[in-house]
């Protein structure tokens, strides 16, 4: 792999680290499947890319963009908590909604930003290193803002509400929490993420598309399981932790696919790559139990218990 | 003072599974008295917790918890004044969240939450010293998560959280049911060591005749939706399981052998 597709792909893995924290918010903090993320991502590139085209600072149509994004999660959860629509259904019809919307917001299937400025454009300076670097740079900077911030919500006294919510709301509510608040609470954080990562794409890539978030809630949800698979989530830090390591880790595992030849897969593969890698990232957790009792079983008798 | 009048309870109305659960219950409960309620399977004794705490919906009637009319609130809301511990172990406490993190949620029962920090220092010192007053050496494992620790330990942990927050009333579900008898004892123990210091109001359903008269100040007889026998004071001081189950035949005017009471 050269070093190009090499920082590229840890590029797009930081931006879909944004996309991972966001999934886990909503998939394992709050325990509710939510698929407005398809749609919430290429929102938060929709509204980005309008306004930059339209002559706004970077910096703020990126904001509007997390706007935006809190107000599609927001949607989904009212959807559950107000009209009790079952959560996986409120998610899906948010995003089919947004399709619309944000063809409509953009006016037209993708804009270009080739020629616009971008959040990342002061970066190339005389004198400072290759965009190439610098990116990835910016990126782990506000990747790690963002793991921050989550971590010292979720560690406050609201962050704890939230997180009791999800883990047992009979037990949430008898010690005075408004659970439905708190779930469109979540979910409007959790969709800001997801915007975020989608507004900061759009401005990478150079352009806003209306498919960028077809199967991004696969990607972020491969990325939540790999980051499991691989390292402990015992403590909040290490699980958000694990979401960023998981994307980052699961765009070199493509990029590597990709880009070896003796392997002989070309682009259109790549979904059939993300759903072994999420397989095997799913499996992955047994074996590594079965090995480690293996090594701890050795000199116990064969088809025996091992010796207490 | 607990004012309940004439609560109403119908489940499933209108359907082949209408279940008519509370039948117009009136009871008043003074500050600081604790009430045993006893009756058989589908007596209605935990839909009259749930009433109270906000979980049942009420058809008709009204309830008052001190002078404020609570019959509108939902159960976060009505958080601020009651306070629970359910009858399974893992229902009261979070199992994928830490022991003191349970506690600091418990802490803030009823209150805002904003974003500060869940748990400060001096109140983690203060969790440690009430932990350590259980005996079971949970002191020094506030930082394990929930889902280690076993049923009794979990129910003890949900008895003390119940207490953290100061509260109007304490509605115990046959909070020792689920336990083995040396936990269910220490847990009973512990249950009138947190009513008696703390002089609280509680309504506990329990099983067990014995237990119901041998505990708190009244005892609460429900059958079909309706308390059908109010005992306190001397009446109560001279009643026996017996006795009870005699007088408990008399008003219903059937027979009912002890087995169903004891596994209602």
């Amino acid at each position: 792999m050269s070093l190009v597709a090499f920082l590229g792909a840890i590029e797009t893995g930081l931006i879909y680290g944004l996309v991972a924290l966001g999934v886990f918010l909503s998939f394992r903090v709050l325990d509710f499947p939510d698929l407005t993320v398809d749609g919430s991502f290429p929102l938060g590139g929709a509204v980005a890319a309008v306004l930059i085209t339209h002559g706004w600072p970077p910096l703020a149509a990126t904001s509007m963009a997390v706007c935006a994004g809190a107000m599609a999660g927001s949607v989904t959860a009212l959807l559950n908590v107000r009209l009790r629509i079952l959560h996986l259904l409120a998610s899906i019809l948010t995003m089919i909604a947004l399709y619309s919307v944000n063809l409509r917001i953009m006016g037209r299937p993708n804009i270009s930003l080739l020629m616009d400025p971008t959040v990342f454009s002061w970066v190339e300076q005389p004198g400072w290193p290759a965009r190439a670097w610098m990116i990835p740079s910016v990126l782990l900077g506000v990747v790690i803002g963002a793991l921050v911030l989550v971590n010292l919500f979720l560690a406050s006294r609201a962050g704890l509400a939230m997180r009791a919510t999800g883990a047992n709301p009979r037990m949430a509510r008898a010690q005075g929490i408004a659970t439905g608040a708190v779930i469109v609470g979540g979910m409007a954080l959790s969709n800001a993420l997801v915007a975020l990562a989608g507004a900061l794409f759009a401005q990478s890539q150079g352009g806003s598309d209306i498919s960028m978030g077809v199967g991004c809630i696969v990607i972020g949800l491969a990325s939540v399981i790999l980051g499991e698979a691989v390292m402990s989530t015992r403590t909040m830090i290490l699980a958000t932790l694990a979401c960023i390591l998981g994307a980052v880790l699961y765009r070199l595992a493509v990029a590597l696919a990709l880009n070896s030849d003796a392997l002989g897969l070309q682009a259109q593969d790549l979904n059939l790559i993300t759903a072994v890698l999420v397989a095997v990232a799913l499996v992955l957790p047994g074996w590594k139990a079965s090995v480690v009792r293996r090594l701890t079983r050795r000199g116990a008798p064969a088809n025996g218990r091992p010796a207490p | 003072m607990i004012t309940a009048e004439a609560l109403d309870v119908v489940f499933n109305a209108g359907t082949p599974l209408e279940n008519h659960a509370l039948r117009g219950v009136t009871v008043d409960i003074p500050e600081g008295q604790w009430v045993t309620v006893i009756g058989s399977n589908g007596a209605g004794k935990s839909t009259l917790l749930n009433a109270l705490s906000g979980e049942a919906r009420l058809r008709s009637g009204r309830l008052l918890i001190g002078h404020e009319d609570v019959t509108r609130w939902p159960p976060h809301k009505r958080a601020s004044l009651v306070a629970r511990v359910f009858q399974d172990p893992l229902a009261g406490t979070c199992e994928r969240l830490t022991i003191a993190e349970n506690m600091a949620l418990a802490l803030r029962r009823g209150g805002l939450r904003g974003l500060r920090p869940a748990l400060s220092r001096p109140e983690r010192a203060t969790l440690r010293e009430r932990l350590a007053r259980l005996g079971l050496g949970l002191e020094n494992r506030l930082d394990d998560r929930m889902g280690l620790l076993s049923g009794g330990q979990r129910q003890a942990v949900s008895l003390l959280m119940a207490t953290l927050a100061p509260m109007r009333i304490l509605l115990l579900d046959e909070h020792t049911a689920a336990l083995d008898p040396r936990t269910a004892d220490l847990i009973l123990r512990l249950t009138q060591t947190l009513i008696r210091e703390g002089g609280l109001t509680a309504l506990m359903v329990t099983h067990s005749m014995r237990q119901a008269l041998a505990l708190g100040d009244r005892t609460l007889m429900l059958h079909e939706g309706r308390v059908v026998l109010d005992l306190m004071g001397s009446e109560r001081a001279g009643m026996t399981v017996e006795g009870l189950l005699a007088e408990f035949s008399r008003q219903r005017g059937e027979e009912l052998d002890d087995d169903a009471l004891l596994l209602g």
